[in-house]
């Protein structure tokens, strides 16, 4: 029995829909795993002692046990203490998180690389520290690591695949859909990679531009 | 009597690092409208001294009054923070290395903390741009980014930049010891402009010739102390000093 990609079509609405919640759930982690890595940072370097540790908790979890377990841990964990989140919310929230605290650790060093002088002439002028944080420090630091928070962001679009596990019909879990009505795997798992590759150019391309923009002030 | 206090004074200042000393017991008043230079040879403390004045560099003791109001007060944490940067907004200041930020453009980088701190709209804040950058002649670089710039160019834009929150006293750490000979002219114009508008400077320089024309006064520092100060004409041509006189024959051999 060789491949017979004709039973393909048929399937195409379920698969595209399939992309379009994978792009969703990408998009929707990508901003809250850079928001929260900004956050994340700068709580690390200059929050008190005290605020410090539940967050330093927070990212020893998230960095040191599987993804997978922790997307069981958001959805099927915490209906227990009554927090019931819908499987898309719950796989947003996992993978973002996860992620944040990857792109919280490279924004750290970012932040710390940034020249002294940039500080002290915010602060001169009269800047609070926060004002200086969020208008000076940060945005150059957040300049300096785009490229491997690209890189971040596109193995995060790579283990969205793990939110089938949770019942999203994203991309991976629709081509199992169509897998089990035609016994078709290799079909439809090509077809299902054909399209992560789109995406995922896609989401260099935007990137690539990023960074031109960001040249351009260098 | 509108003058009783001086404009600017600091009183016993000392400060520590470590054991180190590195100003011991300075004192001293400037008027508004006095242009100083501090001048003296590498680690005497000018930098320390200067940076003191709006606690960038806090003292060990001692105090800093602008306009008879303290500078370095001591207060908890929050009302520190408020009053000092309040404070600032007082007190411009120029660095060596220009400390432009590099991710804003020139007008960007003039008008951020005007518009952050006084709530000036878009209007007011490119008009406080075009202003600022035309007085120090860099309205043709308005829309550039600082990675663009001159050193010279980029030190008048920090220029523009400190005065754009209307301060009433200007700091000057070796505002041109990082350009390049040929650039540091056009820096010097523009601090000799402002002189002219009668703008209350500390400037601490090498630039011997340049403290002789524009500043009235000179301080000359060795060691944490304030060794002499005074006219220039008087410090320069006929210091008391022996210590002023060794500095002085080393850095006016070296500038010929
Ligand atoms: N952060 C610091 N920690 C320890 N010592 C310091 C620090 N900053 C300055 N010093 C020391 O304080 C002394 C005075 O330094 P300062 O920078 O004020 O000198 P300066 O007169 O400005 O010298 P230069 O002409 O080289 O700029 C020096 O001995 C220097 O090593
Ligand atoms: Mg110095």
């Amino acid at each position: 029995m060789g491949l017979d990609f004709s039973v393909v079509p048929g399937w195409m609405d379920t698969i595209l829909l399939g992309v379009v919640w994978t792009i969703a759930i990408t998009v929707s982690a990508a901003a809250l795993s850079f928001v929260g890595g900004i956050l994340l940072a700068v709580i690390a370097l200059y929050a008190p002692w005290i605020v410090r540790q539940p967050f330093r908790l927070f990212a020893w979890l998230f960095m040191g046990t599987p993804l997978l377990l922790q997307l069981f841990l958001i959805y099927f964990g915490l209906i227990q203490i009554g927090i019931d989140l819908p499987a898309f919310v719950a796989g947003v929230v996992g993978l973002g998180l996860h992620f944040a605290v990857y792109n919280s650790e490279l924004i750290q060093t970012a932040i710390i690389a940034v020249d002294t002088g940039q500080m002290e002439a915010a602060r001169t002028l009269g800047l609070s520290r926060t004002q200086a944080l969020r208008k000076v420090v940060v945005p150059q630091a957040v300049r300096d690591v785009i490229p491997p928070i690209g890189n971040n962001m596109i193995a995060l679009l790579k283990d969205s695949a793990l939110v089938s596990v949770i019942g999203v019909t994203e991309l991976t879990l629709s081509a199992q859909l169509a897998i089990g009505r035609t016994y078709r795997p290799f079909e439809f798992y090509l077809v299902a990679a054909v399209c992560y590759y789109v995406i995922n150019l896609g989401m260099e391309a935007v990137l690539r531009r990023i960074e031109r923009r960001i040249a351009l002030s260098r | 009597m509108s003058d009783a206090q001086p404009f600017v004074e600091i009183r016993h200042a000392r400060k520590n690092y470590g054991y180190i000393e590195v100003l011991k017991d300075i004192s001293l008043t400037v008027e508004r409208g006095q242009i100083v230079a501090i001048i003296g040879p590498s680690g005497s403390g000018k930098s320390t001294l200067l940076r003191a004045i709006n606690d960038l560099d806090p003292l060990t003791e001692g105090e800093v009054l602008l306009e008879g109001v303290q500078v370095n007060k001591t207060l908890p944490h929050r009302q520190y923070e408020k009053h000092i940067n309040e404070m600032r907004e007082h007190i411009g200041m120029v660095f060596q290395h220009f400390n432009l930020f590099p991710h804003l453009t020139v007008r960007e980088n003039v008008t951020m903390a005007p518009k952050l701190l006084k709530g000036i709209s878009k209007a007011e804040a490119d008009a406080l741009a075009e202003e600022q950058l035309a007085h120090v002649g860099l309205l043709d670089r308005i829309d550039y980014y600082p990675s663009r710039l001159s050193g010279g160019q980029k030190q008048r834009c920090a220029i523009a930049r400190a005065l754009a929150m209307k301060p009433k006293l200007m700091l000057f750490d070796e505002a041109t010891s990082a350009l390049d000979p040929e650039l540091v002219e056009e820096v010097n114009l523009v601090m000799k402009k402002l002189a002219e508008e009668h703008m209350t400077m500390i400037i601490v320089t090498h630039e011997m010739d340049f403290a002789a024309s524009v500043c009235d006064r000179v301080l000359f520092m060795d060691q944490g102390y304030v060794v002499e100060e005074g006219p220039p004409e008087v410090v320069f041509r006929n210091p008391k000093e022996a210590r002023t006189r060794e500095f002085l024959r080393k850095h006016l051999g070296d500038a010929t």
